[in-house]
């Protein structure tokens, strides 16, 4: 045997090695995602909403950290790309006859076109709101909260005032009072749209059934298969990842849909 | 009393590697359903050897379901639709009467087609000297059992060794991956104190080798841990993936001169 083996990263293992980690950062990025975005239901006319997106997009770590995401969005998407090229090559003749369901599951077999499915989404998620919030045009508001009985008045126009030089937080004469960029309001706008409302939810159940088997086929290709803990890893794929998340994510479309009609 | 079928055989076939193949449909009747599916082959050729046609070219040998010769996707099913078995197994009793069954070859880049439904599996051969053996000191015969193994451990790398490399796998798995027969070869040494010797060497050997030939990668679908003949898991898939990467990060030989 020799030991001048080839490096780990050109190899089919290296490749599904690179897949797994971005993956599974992607994962945690969605619990974070949700957590941040269920204030969304809050009733406040997006008080903590946009605070929420203006702390997001402004605190440098946080920001390092979207950077490495959105790296590891093209990378999960050109890995895959690379993989399914030479996992397509390894048969160049098909089967007359395909086996099917009898011994895998759909989505196991179709994470590429759940995969593209997702990506589509995510570009039509990142115009509707990353772009539009960082150099399109959002509503605007400010916020006077009164500190002592916590009384809030709203002032809200649809284009952001000549004089606005950025998001500000003053207190004046016992008045909080925020101007911002109002994210919540373009969300409100965005959802108006049944077809866009339709391709969230579309994306949303695309990404349960490719987190399904995305999540768990991640730590198996780390070596992470052992009988006393597989249950409880395809337990949070199915039931978290699966299930909760994308349910929850597909709700705010719709929430705002029904509350616009 | 064993019933009599009658059946329509789709089956593919082509001259030799070079050639292009295709489905021809034979006609076999009168086959009794305690036949195996290669003795219904059989009674096809003599058929077709009277009638001064070219037999079908199929791979058999032990005909026991042990030694992973006989190959064949039946019904688009490698080893057909009988679970934990190989196509020698399989008895005519699986099929009705007046149905058509497709018999491909099993179908991958790193496996051509020789003749008909035969492929050349000679790639899982050489996986296997790449790395799938250990070194053993010459001189007297070592007394049984002066190693000792745990039951446990001697069970799981005994379940690895079962592997008949027949590459069902292979032909089942939608990328034409090798890694359900990779892991066992690597598992069954991995696992006992006799192979630790070449342990981390042996998996990048064998990895590197499964990727020269041309096998897929793998995505976790399961298909060939169901359609294993010998109901090889997809624990040794985790394991492989384990030596390999601990012998590419903690391993490497140049870690330690």
């Amino acid at each position: 045997m020799s030991s001048k083996s080839k490096p780990v990263l050109t190899s089919s293992l290296g490749k599904k090695l690179i897949m797994s980690l971005t993956g599974l950062f992607l994962c945690t990025f969605l619990v974070v995602h949700l957590i941040g975005n269920l204030q969304l239901f809050k009733d406040d006319a997006g008080y903590a909403f946009n605070n929420y997106a203006y702390f997001m997009t402004h605190f440098t770590p946080i920001k390092v950290v979207s950077y490495l995401l959105y790296a590891s969005i093209v990378v999960h998407a050109i890995y895959a790309l690379v993989l399914t090229r030479q996992n397509k090559a390894a048969r160049p003749v098909g089967y007359y006859q395909s086996s099917g369901n009898a011994n895998s599951k759909w989505n196991s077999r179709n994470m590429g076109i759940l995969g593209t499915v997702i990506l589509v989404f995510l570009a039509t998620h990142m115009q509707n709101f990353w772009w539009q919030y960082k150099f399109g045009t959002t509503p605007y508001v400010e916020y006077q909260t009164e500190l002592e009985s916590g009384n809030r008045q709203i002032n809200a126009s649809d284009e952001i005032p000549p004089n606005y030089d950025g998001y500000k937080i003053f207190v004046n004469n016992g008045v909080e009072v925020i101007q911002t960029k109002d994210l919540y309001k373009q969300v409100e706008y965005t959802f108006k749209n049944p077809l866009i409302v339709l391709l969230y939810v579309i994306a949303m159940a695309a990404l349960a059934f490719h987190l399904i088997h995305g999540f768990q086929s991640a730590f198996q290709t780390l070596g992470f298969n052992h009988r006393r803990y597989i249950g409880l890893i395809k337990g949070i794929g199915i039931w978290i990842f699966g299930v909760i998340i994308p349910i929850a994510f597909a709700a705010m479309p719709l929430y705002f849909y029904f509350k616009s009609l | 009393m064993s019933k009599h079928l009658n059946l329509t055989l789709k089956v593919w076939r082509q001259k030799n590697n070079k050639s292009k193949g295709q489905f021809v449909t034979i006609q076999a009747n009168d086959i009794a359903d305690d036949m195996s599916f290669l003795e219904m082959l059989d009674v096809v050729n003599e058929d077709l050897t009277r009638k001064g046609e070219d037999p079908i070219y199929f791979d058999h040998d032990c005909r026991e379901g042990i030694c992973g010769m006989c190959s064949l996707v039946i019904n688009g099913r490698p080893h057909g639709p009988m679970e934990g078995t190989t196509t020698c197994q399989l008895h005519m009793r699986s099929f009705h009467d007046g149905q058509t069954i497709v018999i491909e070859p099993w179908r991958a880049a790193a496996f051509p087609v020789l003749k008909d439904l035969a492929v050349d599996r000679t790639a899982f051969d050489r996986i296997q000297q790449a790395g799938g053996y250990v070194n053993v000191n010459t001189g007297g015969v070592p007394d049984a059992n002066t190693i000792p193994i745990p039951k446990r451990v001697a069970d799981e790398a005994f379940e690895s060794a079962t592997c008949i490399g027949c590459g069902a796998c292979v032909a089942a798995c939608k990328n034409a991956s090798a890694m359900l027969f990779v892991s066992a070869k690597v598992s069954q040494f991995a696992l006992l104190p006799q192979g630790q010797t070449e342990r981390y060497e042996r998996a990048q050997a064998m990895v590197d080798q499964m990727d020269k030939e041309g096998f897929g990668s793998c995505t976790n679908t399961g298909a060939c841990e169901a359609e294993c003949p010998v109901g090889i898991k997809l624990t040794n898939i985790a394991r492989l993936n384990r030596e390999y990467f601990t012998a590419k990060i903690f391993r490497q030989e140049d870690v330690h001169s």
